[in-house]
């Protein structure tokens, strides 16, 4: 059974069914209860976290297993590590991915390295849950998407969902994954709706999903941009231009493969990474496909990218910061040399 | 003939006492053999040697079950060494070697054996203090009655984790035995430059918890207060901070000239607080061993740790498929 429900309803229920099933789950972070030792507050007034995403599950599990933690991401994050490799399998939310800053030893030097360091003796059963994503006019530090960084680090796992359904799937995989992982969330999409099956089911890490089938273009799209590259491709159906949107779901590991074979079918490549572009997923991508894709290609490879500046604070700033449909029209007629090629 | 002695005034058995001066040994010379192994150029990377501290390591671990975790530092083979760890094993990853406990992945800053409690040295200076944290709230949680121990040195109590740390340790009445080793350098900088106050200990205030001085050098004072803060941890009632006030034999790490010592200080931790020879006298004072059994154990460490050394150089490199090995469970 599916039925339409938020994406952030589904990663809310991903919690409450690993929960369910494996008591060794906890979630801890800020305000993931929130209020905690607060008399006059009952526990389904309590806050959820700061976007209510993990709302209602202190009721059901109780604050011992849904944590509110004091504002010390280094404290907590580190003793999710310290916990999983003891026996839990914690959820520790990192509210914003641009706190990074204040925990990165316990996620780099610890988390990531102590399976390698200690041969393979050691297993970190960690989940950190973090929101990324520009477009909601927060600003510098509470608009980044730093996936790249994680995935540039060995021993750790980067899972960015773009829809309700990856996102329930993909949270379930990674809760039960054995090494630590690192889920986005991208926080314009919490909103956004679609279909979701009922059930307890999970999406293979290292699996790309072709969103959208085509043969002229192919639109390899991180988290929320996705939704960018199949807007264009509709825009560009119009025009007769078949695009082929592929989603990745999973940074590290890289679906490698399906990149490549859709390539070699459509012989042109866009890449739609919304951080900021050197040392990107957008480089990264362009690099793998230049290196063992070459020959299928006809055109250069484009990328689609935000500047190498600090998101602004201004909302016309803002929306130039990101990648959009037009820009991406904009390089399919770059792409193609044909000036008849232009958005809607 | 030994003496008799009132057993119920001592705080542990001869049994104990046995496996104590045992293990104390077994640091000094296997840290005293590592020393040698580097100066002649056997030796790759970056050494930092226990020698002097062995009663804190003892002291603690001594009243500690295997069950029971410790988080160590950069300076670990003696918390290894305390908490059982395969001196053999621990040779064999100093050397880089496939036998090594970590299979020579890890080298001497990452000493680990998660069988045996010890959750792992670490090359972050103030790097432990969450991961203990986790392991007592992994306790906690899972109702095991385990405590977790987290031996830092003077170096990482300016450091943010060990706030945060202690912090959340005692929000949550959490079962951690924050054990200071104040050598008084860290580094090559004195502790009196680099921290606001006087004593480590002092800190414990902040947090609200107990925060306890004890001659490092002494281990029958490290053993109790060590018994002290883990009955209070067992008992559901939180963290303790104890800071035990040492002095390293050898510099920070392999290479060190130590010219920031003194030759004043440097004697007078050689010749008045040694600690193995202050525990041998107690020993001996108390009655519990004598002077031949004291020697058969030192010589049969003796002997322990040049096999050691003997498995080490005789155990091949890792495999190279160990590289790639280890990065994930599944990938």
């Amino acid at each position: 059974m599916t039925r339409e429900i938020s994406f952030s309803g589904a990663i809310n229920e991903a919690i409450r069914l690993a929960m369910r099933q494996d008591e060794n789950v906890i979630l801890l972070g800020e305000d993931v209860a929130g209020g905690a030792e607060i008399d006059h507050l009952a526990n389904d007034e309590a806050w959820g976290g700061v976007m209510g995403v993990t709302k209602g599950l202190v009721q059901e599990f109780g604050r011992d297993r849904v944590l509110d933690t004091p504002i010390s991401e280094a404290g907590f994050i580190g003793a999710a590590v310290g916990a999983a490799s003891t026996g839990l399998r914690p959820i520790a939310e990192l509210m914003f991915n641009d706190f990074l800053g204040t925990c990165l030893d316990q996620i780099l030097n610890q988390g990531a390295k102590l399976r390698y360091m200690f041969g393979g003796k050691a297993q970190v059963p960690l989940t950190i849950r973090t929101m990324h994503g520009a477009g909601h006019r927060a600003a510098a530090q509470h608009s980044q998407s730093l996936y790249a960084i994680f995935t540039h680090i060995p021993g750790i796992k980067v899972v960015v969902p773009s829809t309700p359904a990856d996102a329930k799937g993909l949270l379930l995989t990674s809760i039960e994954d054995n090494d630590p992982v690192i889920f986005f969330e991208d926080k314009t999409l919490y909103t956004i709706s679609g279909e979701v099956p009922e059930d307890y089911y999970k999406i293979p890490f290292g699996k790309a999903d072709v969103k959208r089938q085509g043969r002229d273009l192919t639109i390899v799209a991180i988290g929320k941009q996705v939704h960018t590259a199949l807007e264009a491709a509709e825009q560009l159906a119009e025009m007769g231009i078949q695009t082929e949107v592929v989603d990745p779901r999973t940074l590290s590991p890289l679906d490698e493969e399906t990149i490549l074979a859709s390539v070699a079918k459509t012989n042109r490549l866009i890449v739609i990474d919304e951080a900021n572009p050197r040392c990107s997923m957008a480089t990264d991508i362009a690099a793998m496909v230049a290196d063992q894709g070459f020959y299928s290609l006809d055109v250069p490879i484009k990328r689609i990218t935000a500047p190498h500046t600090p998101v602004p604070f201004a909302a016309n700033l803002e929306d130039l910061y990101l990648p959009s449909p037009k820009k991406v029209i904009q390089a399919v007629s770059e792409l193609l040399g044909d000036e008849s090629i232009s958005a809607i | 003939m030994m003496k008799s002695v009132d057993q119920k005034d001592l705080l542990f058995s001869r049994e104990k006492a046995v496996w104590m001066y045992q293990k104390m040994v077994e640091i000094r010379k296997f840290e005293d053999r590592v020393h040698e192994l580097f100066m002649k150029g056997k030796l790759p990377g970056f050494v930092h040697l226990y020698a002097g501290e062995e009663a804190i390591a003892v002291g603690v671990c001594a009243y500690l079950s295997e069950k029971d975790s410790i988080v160590s530092t950069h300076r670990g083979h003696g918390h290894c060494i305390a908490k059982e760890c395969d001196l053999k094993g621990m040779m064999a990853e100093i050397y880089g070697k496939a036998a090594g406990l970590c299979k020579g992945k890890g080298g001497s800053m990452h000493i680990a054996d998660l069988a045996k409690g010890m959750l792992g040295a670490n090359g972050i200076v103030g790097g432990g203090f969450p991961l203990a944290v986790g392991a007592a709230l992994t306790a906690k949680l899972k109702q095991t009655g385990n405590v977790s121990v987290c031996f830092f040195g003077d170096g990482a109590n300016n450091q943010g984790t060990f706030h945060e740390g202690m912090n959340l340790a005692a929000i949550w009445k959490l079962p951690v035995i924050f054990v200071a080793e104040n050598n008084n350098y860290a580094e090559a900088t004195p502790f009196s430059y680099a921290s606001s106050c006087t004593d480590i200990a002092q800190r414990a205030a902040a947090y609200n918890i107990p925060g306890a001085i004890v001659d490092g050098k002494d281990v029958v004072a490290v053993y109790k207060a060590a018994k002290d803060a883990v009955d209070r941890a067992r008992k559901g009632e939180g963290p303790t901070l104890i800071e035990c006030k040492t002095y390293r034999n050898y510099g920070h790490f392999e290479g060190d000239q130590q010219k920031y010592k003194t030759d004043e200080e440097s004697r007078y931790h050689r010749d008045e607080k040694d600690s193995i020879t202050l525990f041998r006298n107690y020993l001996l004072k108390n009655g519990l061993l004598t002077e031949e059994k004291l020697s058969a154990i030192d010589s049969s460490v003796e002997n322990a740790i040049s096999e050691a050394v003997r498995f080490a150089e005789e155990s091949p490199l890792p495999s190279e498929e160990e590289l790639l090995a280890d990065v994930y469970v599944s990938y």
